[in-house]
């Protein structure tokens, strides 16, 4: 085995038997999803409607049709099937972008080869025709420089959408990401909002080098004042995009790499999703398997070897990266009684590493088996291909995490 | 009469042009120039080889590009509120762009004399001698000041009228501003305080750039620029309530003192990391530059905050963005206990502007009349049009870093004794406005004791008000607070109930 696997005892056979209470079994999650992003659209039906991004809660007002996605699946749940377009995930991205920026005026885009290049992974491809050099804004090459500016400028009213290259690079604005995205909305005493989304292409790709297949979700997960959310499908995609520019705290997006060229087909008409929920990709029965990125791909690939060896697994893609959503989480653990975390991060101290902190802590009782995670292991991404695909949980292993889980 | 303060030309571009305008010239020309004429109703002259410079120059003079590709990329922006220049875009930005690489073939034609390598930015001349560019100008760059050591207005100085009510509001302030620090200073001492940072010494920097801005300009302060709230209509009471973060603190309790903050007054909240808030200003800037606002950005640092990283690229930002900022270097001589010989070893932080491309100036911090006057033209500059500039503003920081500092075991007492004398801002600004008739001795000593009784009041207030609820110590994390914070302040909560002995007794539940 090349990745680890988390949890002493994995290979243990498991003896513990709670017997199942059947009124604690609950509804299956959309229900409950469905009633909290209603919660979150009444969460911001008081906003100011003031132009300026100092008063605090979600506007909602200006959208005709806005549809809150609860949990969707992908293609099989999706019920307008007729009516959608199919599009790559990084256009889908783009399109949600351009979107919100036909919506608000205040929308504006930063970063490196954003403007007229259309963006390294061509998240803003003719944006700049469209809107303008002062929208989309090229910059010189200081992360923390144009990270501060786009801070800067959302003090004042802006809602930049600033675009790190590579995740990795935004290692270099982190001063500016904990110091002032993070902390001004607080020790201002609320005077100052950041509404600011960061995003950007992270993860392992192909053979690109230790320096550009950083997770950087472990790194920013304890700066305080901060959201993260993870995409995975072109829907999520455009819809966490469209919702993190609209939240009024800063959002930090994290793309994949190795995703963009994801096809998919997306319903025409406007939708966004919920920032701190998480998605219900695969229900089941047997074993609960988180997951967020591109990780989701590798747990599907294993889930039909699963089902085909018998096995019910429940896939949740996390999606909301901080906070977690344990409530989707938690009422898949008191159904299933296992947990099997597959997450792209590093063993020591990644999103896997708090995620079963906070499963251990709050559903320890629904336990049969200890929380499992699999991880890369703690070493810089080789180059080699062939050693690359071992820094990377494979769906093999999954499988065989499940199978061993599960006995 | 501040139009005539001296300015180094914009460099222009000649070279003789052996090539002939082309077909395509001539087809663009006409669409192109009826297009510029009817905008900027300009008269054009048109020579025959050089109109392809004129070009160029109008549109630098007009909208500062230093290139013709850099020109087009400009002319394609869409303004988002109607546009005040109807140019045809594209017909342009195809010319501009065929220009430049027209222009840029042209030394290909030249003899072996004259050759220039052509580069991105434009010609670069040869040179035969190796001459490497010195480290240091012979003569350091002068200082602009109006005022003497002595408080006199010196002859044939150039400087921006003020008003009496104007010049007496300055001076009041930086009386307030002296009394408030010593005042805040004795308390931390006493023990009422926990921590404070004076700005004695830099009085005028603080009220007279101030002064010379509007209100809807935005400030990006350091930590050692009060003043420039207390210009803006901060009340004694409203700085002690933040110093001593109780429930009417605008901060909600939450930071040190001296980190202030308000929206009201576009004065963004102090945060601690050094230089961190000038590329924040920059983004301040270039909103403002998206809304067209007749106001530009404000940021204040020492001259330690230049060696930060953020310093330098905010700079180099703020130029190729074109974004209406000041940067305001206080450059007071030392950044806690390092003196600036050991923090760089340029000639000050005023030729680093011209490295970035941006206009500077060096000015006496301590002279009221000249921080009024240089800010106010940079002000003008900046927001016309659209550049930064640099002030740097030397002065000299008489009283200790902060409370948690003792200056005399890095620097001599006679030199602080020195510049806290013979530099003082105060009286030499004093002098001035005495000699123009519009203060008096009474009215200073009025002025002086009805500030100390108004901020001894305010203390007073202010000890006594109470904290703020331990509810503020989770809420503005984010704009609702989410379900793990509602759960962590549930625990604290559930804390205090069992060992209610250990709360503090002022801090409200």
């Amino acid at each position: 085995m090349s990745s680890i696997i988390h949890g002493a005892g994995a290979a243990t056979a498991l003896s513990t038997f709670n017997p199942v209470d059947s009124k604690k079994l609950v509804s299956p999650s959309r229900t409950n999803l469905s009633v909290r992003s209603q919660r979150y659209i009444v969460a911001g039906s008081d906003a100011s409607k003031k132009k300026k991004s100092f008063g605090s809660g979600l506007r909602v007002g200006h959208s005709q049709k806005l549809i809150a996605n609860a949990a969707v699946a992908t293609k099989e749940a999706d019920t307008s099937a007729s009516t959608g377009h199919e599009l790559l995930l990084f256009e889908a991205l783009q399109e949600g972008l351009e979107e919100e920026m036909d919506r608000d005026a205040n929308v504006c885009v930063m970063g490196e080869d954003v403007g007229h290049y259309g963006g390294s992974y061509k998240v803003t491809k003719g944006l700049a025709d469209k809107f303008g050099d002062l929208r989309v804004l090229d910059t010189p090459i200081c992360e923390n420089a144009f990270t501060g500016m786009g801070i800067g400028a959302a003090m004042t009213g802006l809602r930049p959408v600033i675009e790190g290259m590579n995740m990795g690079f935004l290692l270099l604005a982190f001063n500016q990401i904990s110091n002032n995205c993070g902390m001004l909305h607080y020790t201002s005493g609320g005077q100052f909002t950041i509404p600011v989304v960061i995003r950007g292409p992270g993860g392992v790709g192909r053979q690109l080098g230790a320096e550009h297949s950083q997770r950087l979700e472990s790194y920013f997960q304890s700066i305080p004042g901060i959201q993260m959310v993870a995409c995975s499908t072109p829907y999520n995609a455009k819809g966490l995009m469209k919702a993190a520019i609209r939240s009024e705290n800063p959002v930090i997006l994290f793309e994949h790499v190795l995703l963009y060229n994801l096809k998919e087909k997306i319903p025409d008409e406007e939708y966004i999703c919920n920032l701190e929920e998480a998605e219900m990709v695969r229900p089941g029965e047997h074993i609960t398997i988180l997951t967020y990125s591109r990780m989701r791909y590798h747990v599907m690939q294993a889930a039909k070897t699963l089902v085909n060896k018998g096995y019910d697994p429940e896939v949740i893609d996390i999606r909301s990266l901080k906070p977690f959503d344990l409530h989707t989480i938690g009422n898949s653990v008191k159904k299933t009684h296992r947990v099997l975390i597959v997450e792209e991060c590093m063993r020591t101290g990644g999103i896997g590493a708090s995620l079963t902190a906070a499963i251990n802590e709050n559903f320890h009782d629904y336990l049969d088996a200890p929380v499992v995670c699999l991880s890369s292991q703690d070493v810089p991404t080789p180059y080699a291909g062939t050693l690359e695909e071992w820094t990377v949980v494979q769906p093999a292993q999954i499988v065989t995490a499940v199978e061993q889980l599960c006995q | 009469n501040t139009s005539k303060l001296k300015q180094e030309p914009l460099s222009t571009h000649h070279h003789p042009c052996s090539c002939r305008s082309s077909s395509i010239f001539h087809l663009a020309k006409k669409s192109v120039f009826s297009q510029i004429g009817k905008t900027k109703k300009m008269t054009l002259r048109l020579r025959s080889s050089s109109w392809k410079s004129n070009l160029l120059k109008i549109l630098r003079h007009n909208h500062g590009f230093g290139s013709a590709s850099h020109a087009a990329r400009h002319l394609r922006q869409k303004p988002p509120h109607e546009p005040t220049l109807r140019v045809s875009q594209n017909p342009i930005s195809r010319f501009c762009n065929t220009m430049s690489e027209k222009l840029s073939s042209i030394g290909e034609h030249e003899d072996a004399n004259t050759q220039v390598m052509d580069f991105p930015g434009g010609k670069v001349a040869f040179t035969p001698e190796i001459q490497f560019i010195s480290e240091s100008s012979k003569e350091r760059v002068p200082c602009y000041r109006v005022l003497d050591d002595n408080g006199q207005l010196i002859t044939n100085s150039q400087f921006v009228q003020v008003s009496e009510e104007v010049a007496v509001k300055i001076y009041s302030n930086m009386v307030t501003l002296q009394i408030m620090d010593n005042i805040f200073y004795e308390a931390q001492r006493q023990g009422r305080l926990s921590f404070y940072a004076t700005a004695i010494g830099e009085e005028a920097i603080n009220i007279a750039s101030a002064a010379a801005l509007s209100p809807e300009d935005v400030i990006f302060p350091q930590y050692r620029e009060p003043g420039v709230l207390l210009w803006r209509g901060f009340t004694l009471q409203e700085f002690a309530n933040q110093c001593f973060g109780n429930k009417s603190d605008y901060g909600k309790g939450r930071q040190m003192p001296v980190h202030y903050g308000s929206n009201k007054l576009n004065y963004f909240t102090v945060s601690a990391t050094i230089a961190t808030q000038i590329p924040n200003a920059v983004g301040a800037a270039y909103s403002l530059k998206m809304d067209r606002k007749d106001a530009c950005a404000v940021t204040y640092f020492g001259d330690g905050g230049t060696s930060e990283g953020d310093f330098h690229a905010a700079m180099n930002f703020a130029a190729v963005m074109e974004a209406p900022v000041l940067f305001i270097c206080r450059n007071n001589g030392w950044a806690i206990s390092t003196p600036t010989s050991d923090q760089f070893r340029s000639d000050g932080i005023v030729v680093k502007g011209r490295a970035y491309g941006i206009r500077s100036i060096r000015v006496d911090g301590n002279d009221a009349l000249a921080m009024y006057s240089a800010v106010h033209s940079a002000r003008e500059m900046a927001i016309k049009e659209h550049r930064p500039i640099l002030i740097e503003a030397l002065t000299y920081r008489v009283g200790h870093h902060s409370t948690s500092d003792d200056s005399t075991r890095y620097r001599s007492a006679d030199e602080i004794e020195w510049w806290n004398k013979a530099r003082n801002p105060l009286s030499r600004f004093r002098t001035w406005i005495e000699s123009n008739g519009w203060w008096s001795d009474e009215e200073e000593s009025d002025l002086r004791s009805r500030v100390k009784k108004e901020m001894l009041e305010a203390l007073r207030v202010a000890e006594k008000t109470e904290k703020p609820n331990l509810k503020d110590m989770f809420s503005d994390v984010y704009d609702v607070p989410p379900s793990n914070l509602r759960e962590q302040e549930r625990l604290v909560r559930q804390t205090i109930k069992s060992h209610p002995q250990d709360y503090p007794s002022d801090v409200p539940l």
